[in-house]
Order: structure tokens, then C-alpha cells, then sequence
């Protein structure tokens, strides 16, 4: 298994601690002149999520997280497993609940995300950062009301609700950041 | 890929001053400046010091890890206190505050000791500053007490571990020793929590270097170390001139290195040699000098002071 020492310890790099993969967030150097060096690292759990703070000996080896983040295209879910293709060798991959997490509030089928593998199979899904969605659920809209700023919620067909302009009807199409889960504009059909 | 420097060019000038300033401040207090070579036969047997090893033939040359051993030869043949700007080469070193490439200012006082070095590193940094500064003085000792309630003296190996634990997060200190245990507190505890210039001196025998013991408490070595808001700027010794207690301390970091899995150094017996001709009693200090600006600047990271980091 490969593994890397901690002068290559970087924000990015994919290891392995208590036996799960983790993402470094942070790397910070210390070391008194004539003292021991230390590495103090902030990392990701990437099965869990969760942030926690590692302080490594210099010089120390890691092993290696064999993840990798691939470009995949959504195609369907059954209810239990979400489906993706990777759009040069067709072969698919299912993901679990655990591994899409909050990511299904903006899936939508032939747009392209960000699938992290471990071990070949599917830890955690990135959604596209902007995706463009049908409302399928709002209060009635109020013509000739474009320019006083009001909101309300409306539900989109993904099951996400977001809070939209005053004027905008069922049917329409919005571009959201799912970032932040915002609404950025209309889209033109 | 910017072909730019990194630093501004209002630092590039600031650094030029301080180095003017520098030269100045030396020359009127009656030091030759004088030149070492940056590319040496051997090196630093120090433990926590990895030096940069360059392919020559059958015996490889290093750069050097700090011109020290070099002007104690000059000392020895007699040229008086003497001071060098230079440059300065640490293997794997690379952080906000780190970087493998550094500049030092290093100079040696005949006939002083490190109390009276810590005066006149007082008064460079009060003549090279734009602002007002104040210096606060600390043992090794009492930084320990103060900041942690920690008697270095009395704790055991296994409680400083646990106290470690305590305070590191994610730390695994099992296998750490008491001057690691020491480092670490030290660097990401106690550090963080100092003000303004502040002298810690009296170092545990253990973390002598090249420094000599103090005659009236000999747990203790005549060492120090500026900091200013917590970033270690200097260190500093009355010098160990005894041959003999040099060459043991040589002999043990190569021992502690072999320990270690690190590679170990041919003992620099021109150093020696040196040492055996006489040296007079003297105090010596280097200062990182790219530190040195970013406190003066007010500035956050190594960064902004390198010319180039490419």
C-alpha cells in the first residue's frame, strides 16, 4: 500500500486514520529550532464528515487512502441505491444513503457529479455547484410583482425546497446553487 | 506560473534597510564582518537538524544548516567578534514560518555571555524597529510553571505524556521522549499565548546544542531563545569552548541518530581542532532574518518576505 511521509502532507491529500479514508483540510509546521518537528493537521472523515485535529511526528509515514473523486453522470435512483455512469466506460456504480447524504436534494437525471470512490465503491457524492430544476409545487404567483423582492418557498422536482421570487409559478425551471441552496434566477424554457 | 516576486517591493526595500541598518549597528560596535562558504564537507550532527546533502564524487558536500561551525574557526585564528548575513539550508523545513532556503544574521561577541548578548539583541531590534518595543524575561523553568503550572524538574516522562495528551489534540505521545514532549508543549501551548519580545533562557541541559552549563546550576545551559508574539526569532549561547564535552556531544547525537533511523555525520574535526587551539570566551546568537521582517512589518507569513518562492 502506498503511503506518504508528512513533508507531503498537503490540503487535498487522501490517508488513511483509524482504519478510515480522510481528506487533510489543514497542515500547519511546527517546530522549535533545535526541537522536534511536528505536523498538525486538520482532517475530513469522509465516511462520516466529521473534522478532527491530528498531530503527527515529522517525518512519520501515512498510509494512503486509495480514494479518488471521478466525474459520473446520475442516472436514476430505485428507492434504495442511487445509480451513476461514468460517461467514458459506461460502467455503473451504486450509492447508498449514507454515501449521498444530503446530495439527492439536487440530483437530476443526466447531469454530471462528483462521485468520491474508496476502494472502488462510492463514499460520498458531489452535486454539480449550479443545477437547474422544475417547480412542481408553490403558492400561486402575482403578476406585475417582479420588483419588490418577496419570497416563498417553493418545492422542486427533486424534492428540494428553496425560496423563490413571488412571481414564479409551477412549471417553471430555476437555476439554484447547491452550495448554499439558494435560488440564483429564472431559466427560459 | 507568475514569473513575479512574492514579496512587495515596499518588503524588497525594507529588507535592503534592514540590512543596511544591520551593518551599520556591527561596524560602529567595532565586528568584522566576514564570508563562510554555504557548501561544507560536513555538518550538524544535531538530531532534529536535517541538512541538504549535494552528490560530489565519493564524499558528498552539504549545505550548511548555519555558518556556526565555520566562524568558530575564525574565532580561533583570532578575528575577533565577528558578525555574517547569510543564507541557510534545512532539509523538509516548510510552513507559514518555515522555509528549507532562510536568512540569518549570526554574530559572536568576544568576552561576552548570553546575558549580555540578550542586552545587545535588545538594543539591535529597539534600533531596526519602527514602533516601540518591549522585552520581558523568562527561564525555561519558570515559562513552564507559569504557562502550564509544570515543574519541568519533577514531572515524570509518563505524566508529561499524559499532560500532552491533554493538551494536543490528536497527539499520540506514546512514543515521544521528555525533550519532544518539552518541544511540543512548548510549540503549540505555550507559544500561541506570548506577547511581545520575550527571552527564554536556562535551557535543560538536554537542549544544550553547542551551549556551555552554567557554572553555579548545571541542570541548566547558558541558552536562549528570542520570541516575539510567540514566533522564535533567535537563539543563543555562551559558548562551549571545551573540547572534550564537544566532542562527547557529537558523539551522542550520532548515537541518538543511529537510535532514530537518521543518517549520521563524519564529526567535523576542524571544529574541533579549532576548540583545542583556544578559543576566548564568547556568546553567540543567530537570527532569522526573514522572521525578523515579518514582525517588524506586522506581517503574517514567510511568505510575504521571500523575494522569490517559486
Amino acid at each position: 500500500m502506498a503511503s506518504y511521509s508528512t513533508n507531503e502532507f498537503r490540503s487535498g491529500l487522501k490517508i488513511m486514520i483509524d482504519g478510515d479514508p480522510c481528506a487533510i483540510i489543514e497542515n500547519e509546521f511546527v517546530k522549535p529550532g533545535k526541537g522536534q518537528a511536528f505536523n498538525r493537521v486538520r482532517i475530513r472523515n469522509l465516511k462520516t464528515g466529521r473534522v478532527l485535529d491530528k498531530t503527527f511526528k515529522s517525518g512519520e509515514t501515512v498510509e494512503a487512502a486509495d480514494v479518488v473523486d471521478t466525474e459520473m453522470q446520475y442516472l436514476y435512483s430505485d428507492g434504495e441505491f442511487w445509480h451513476f455512469m461514468d460517461p467514458q466506460t459506461y460502467e455503473q456504480q451504486a450509492a447508498d444513503a449514507n454515501a449521498v447524504g444530503d446530495a439527492y436534494l439536487w440530483l437530476k437525471a443526466q447531469d454530471n457529479c462528483e462521485v468520491t470512490l474508496y476502494n472502488g465503491s462510492p463514499i460520498g457524492v458531489t452535486p454539480p455547484n449550479f443545477v437547474e430544476l422544475e417547480i412542481t409545487e408553490t403558492d400561486p404567483g402575482l403578476k406585475g410583482d417582479t420588483a419588490q423582492g418577496g419570497t416563498k418557498p417553493a418545492t422542486l422536482e427533486t424534492g428540494a425546497v428553496v425560496k423563490v421570487p413571488l412571481f414564479l409559478e409551477i412549471g417553471e425551471l430555476v437555476k439554484v446553487d447547491t452550495r448554499s441552496g439558494e435560488y440564483m434566477s429564472r431559466v427560459k424554457k | 506560473m507568475s514569473w513575479q516576486p512574492r514579496a512587495s517591493l515596499n518588503v524588497i526595500r525594507e529588507r535592503a534597510r534592514v540590512y543596511r541598518q544591520i551593518r551599520a549597528f556591527f561596524n560602529t560596535r567595532g565586528y568584522l564582518e566576514v564570508d563562510t562558504p554555504l557548501l561544507m564537507p560536513t555538518t550538524s550532527t544535531e538530531v532534529n537538524i536535517a541538512s541538504i546533502e549535494i552528490a560530489h564524487g565519493s564524499r558528498p558536500l552539504y549545505l550548511q544548516t548555519s555558518p556556526e561551525y565555520a566562524m568558530k574557526r575564525l574565532l580561533a585564528a583570532g578575528c575577533g567578534s565577528i558578525f555574517q548575513i547569510c543564507h541557510a539550508f534545512r532539509q523538509g523545513e516548510s510552513g507559514r514560518l518555515h522555509n528549507m532556503e532562510f536568512s540569518l544574521l549570526e554574530w559572536y561577541r568576544v568576552g561576552y555571555d548570553y546575558r549580555l548578548l540578550m542586552q545587545e539583541i535588545e538594543l539591535l531590534i529597539t534600533t531596526l524597529s519602527l514602533h516601540h518595543c518591549s522585552f520581558g524575561y523568562v527561564t525555561y523553568r519558570q515559562l513552564f510553571a507559569q504557562s502550564m503550572q509544570l515543574d519541568i524538574d519533577r514531572i515524570s516522562v509518563e505524566e508529561l505524556r499524559r499532560r500532552c495528551d491533554d493538551s494536543v489534540p490528536g497527539a499520540d505521545c506514546a512514543d515521544l521522549d521528555r525533550d519532544q514532549c518539552l518541544d511540543l508543549l512548548l510549540a503549540t501551548v505555550i507559544a500561541p499565548s506570548m506577547q511581545d519580545y520575550l527571552f527564554v533562557y536556562d535551557y535543560p541541559l538536554s537542549q544544550a546544542a553547542l551551549a556551555r552549563a552554567r557554572a553555579d546550576d548545571n541542570t541548566v545551559a547558558e541558552r536562549f531563545e528570542l520570541f516575539h508574539d510567540g514566533i522564535e526569532l533567535a537563539n543563543g549561547f555562551s559558548e562551549l569552548t571545551d573540547t572534550a564535552q564537544q566532542r562527547l556531544r557529537f558523539v551522542n547525537d550520532n548515537r541518538d541518530r543511529r537510535e532514530r533511523g537518521l543518517p549520521q555525520y563524519e564529526i567535523d574535526e576542524r571544529l574541533l581542532g579549532a576548540l583545542e587551539s583556544g578559543i576566548e570566551d564568547c556568546a553567540g546568537v543567530a537570527l532569522g532574518l526573514d522572521r525578523l521582517l515579518l514582525v517588524l512589518l506586522g506581517l503574517d507569513s514567510i511568505d510575504e518576505v521571500l523575494t522569490f518562492r517559486d
